[in-house]
């Protein structure tokens, strides 16, 4: 869906433990829309896949764990080497 | 970079957001005097506008233009004034008594300011069309922001819909940066034209149109401009298909990104929850904060600058930070010396010179404001249109009510993607007006925060008596 004009220094994260190469000065969305990872979430009620949506801090689709913390906006966080990002299952499965 | 604990426990003046607003007030206070912090949640400052102006790698002046790169002043100007800038620091609370709540890096804190200057700024309209919260659908922003903070530009087939300054200004930075545009869908209603006539003389005085007219050519050119009057996206589980028509007639085209744009309205959410008083703009379609001449919002010692008091580009936001700020320097350090509030003024007016006109020019339809049946309205709670209508035709009043009936601006983005769509449908089911039936009542915090953050907060002896036995 994206790509990069320019060349910069990379860094590696991994996202649901797949190392992924992401650039610095990316936030952890654009790293994501960068590696063509199409979805980052699934919503709570339908269980429907989301992908960042506004960029700038206010849909709050591109929420995804960083970390081992939940729900961090993906859109405000920079990447930083070795850092772990997993895409969120919203909705809630009985018996799980 | 300045953590959580390097903070004073009180400033004169704290400033909320690092856009053009929120940059130039914090200079005009710093270089008087006043101890002075400004908070952006970002990683860098220059907001929406200037994004990624001290970073960007887009080398070429021309991809982004050269109001662009005017950003770079107020940027280097406010980093030399003495202001504290901290960035990557969220704003999640600020009350009457002028007590901020900001977290920086996981670690929460409560500062005290004598003056507050929200200058939050602005995001894009709500855009509540079929399909519209499909992987592969974003609105324009979002591909602006990458351009300029990534260098990250659509590859594949790209189609941009909707209306708007903005929308043509995307448009022009993507082919200049090589993307190529299969379509521009234009939502502008050709009836507009006649509205805004009247005003035509006033945006021909404004610095505006000579560009304006050049970014129309320079898109057109390159891209097939196509009136519609109906939009949506299709895909299963992402967007395959963008489909318009324009009376009985119906297109689809293939796509793997849709951008979205219908204008900019004000980002009220931290003003709110002050309890600052907001009023209808029915000529932006959008609630506004009630200012006075300093941009002084109902709630003393609180402004609000910038596109958050109402939309008019980011050179006025700038001449309305300084204003707020004069403000705030006269009444904290009277012996400083300012300039003179009325020459900041009348450059202010001029930049709002042709506001009027554009506003109207590109108000979204009423039908692309108000959806019908299964289009979703409320994006986190998955709230449809017939569900908001039929609530509001149960005798529903407003969009707090609704919450409890709906969830409806009960998620995560507390209201900012659907709250004007809510106002709106119920206004038209009831037969009220936007103005009557109102907004969100919005509280804090207005930015999530964890349970660890709010614990990290420094414990003084107050806090411990309240708890001991």
């Amino acid at each position: 869906m994206f790509k990069r004009l320019h060349d910069t220094a990379t860094v590696t994260i991994t996202v649901d433990g797949q190392p992924v190469r992401a650039r610095i000065g990316d936030t952890v969305a654009a790293a994501l829309l960068a590696a063509g990872i199409d979805h980052c979430r699934t919503t709570p009620v339908t269980g429907a896949p989301r992908a960042p949506y506004c960029l700038m801090g206010v849909c709050f689709d591109c929420l995804v764990t960083i970390d081992g913390v939940g729900n961090r906006q993906g859109c405000l966080v920079p990447v930083r080497e070795g850092m772990a990002v997993a895409t969120q299952i919203g909705k809630r499965e009985a018996g799980r | 970079m300045t953590s959580a604990a390097d903070l004073s426990p009180s400033y004169d003046l704290v400033v909320i957001g690092g856009g053009p607003a929120g940059l130039a007030a914090a200079s005009l206070a710093a270089r008087v005097g006043l101890s002075t912090v400004l908070f952006d949640e970002n990683p860098g400052v220059g907001g929406q506008i200037y994004r990624g102006i001290t970073s960007t790698p887009i080398k070429n002046g021309t991809v982004l233009g050269e109001e662009y790169w005017a950003g770079g002043a107020l940027a280097s100007e406010a980093k030399v004034s003495g202001a504290a800038i901290v960035t990557g620091a969220t704003v999640w609370t600020l009350d009457p008594s002028l007590a901020v709540g900001v977290s920086i890096a996981g670690k929460a804190r409560l500062i005290q300011a004598r003056r507050v200057i929200i200058a939050t700024g602005a995001l894009e309209r709500p855009f509540p069309i079929p399909g519209w919260t499909l992987p592969g659908v974003m609105t324009a922003g979002a591909a602006q922001t990458t351009l300029k903070a990534q260098g990250l530009v659509p590859d594949g087939r790209t189609v941009l819909a909707g209306c708007g300054p903005l929308l043509w200004l995307l448009a022009a930075q993507l082919l200049r940066a090589g993307v190529k545009i299969e379509a521009m869908l234009d939502t502008a209603s050709r009836r507009n034209w006649l509205r805004a006539l009247p005003h035509l003389p006033d945006f021909l005085l404004s610095p505006y149109w000579r560009k304006g007219l050049a970014l129309l050519r320079e898109v057109k050119a390159k891209v097939p401009v196509i009136a519609v009057d109906r939009l949506s996206a299709a895909g299963d589980g992402k967007l395959k298909e963008v489909v318009y028509g324009t009376g009985g007639t119906e297109h689809r085209l293939a796509a793997d990104l849709l951008l979205l744009h219908h204008g900019v309205v004000p980002n009220v959410n931290l003003a709110n929850a002050t309890g600052a008083a907001h009023r209808w703009n029915e000529r932006q379609l959008c609630f506004e904060p009630v200012l006075d001449d300093d941009f002084t919002s109902s709630v003393p010692g609180i402004a609000v600058a910038g596109d958050g008091a109402g939309i008019a580009g980011g050179t006025a936001a700038a001449e309305r930070g300084r204003i707020a700020a004069i403000a705030a320097v006269r009444a904290l350090k009277p012996e400083a010396s300012v300039p003179d509030p009325q020459v900041v003024r009348q450059k202010l007016a001029r930049e709002e010179m042709g506001r009027a006109f554009l506003d109207i020019l590109y108000r979204p339809a009423d039908s692309f404001r108000r959806p019908e049946g299964d289009t979703v309205v409320c994006r986190c709670e998955e709230v449809t249109a017939r569900q908001v209508r039929a609530m509001a035709d149960t005798g529903c009043e407003g969009p707090n009510q609704m919450k409890a009936f709906l969830r409806s601006g009960m998620g995560p983005c507390q209201g900012r993607l659907c709250g004007l769509t809510v106002t709106e449908l119920i206004a038209e089911q009831r037969g009220l007006s936007p103005a009557e039936v109102g907004y969100y009542r919005l509280r804090p915090p207005v930015k999530p925060i964890t349970l660890a953050e709010l614990a990290s907060l420094p414990i003084g002896e107050a806090e411990r008596k309240a708890v001991e036995r």
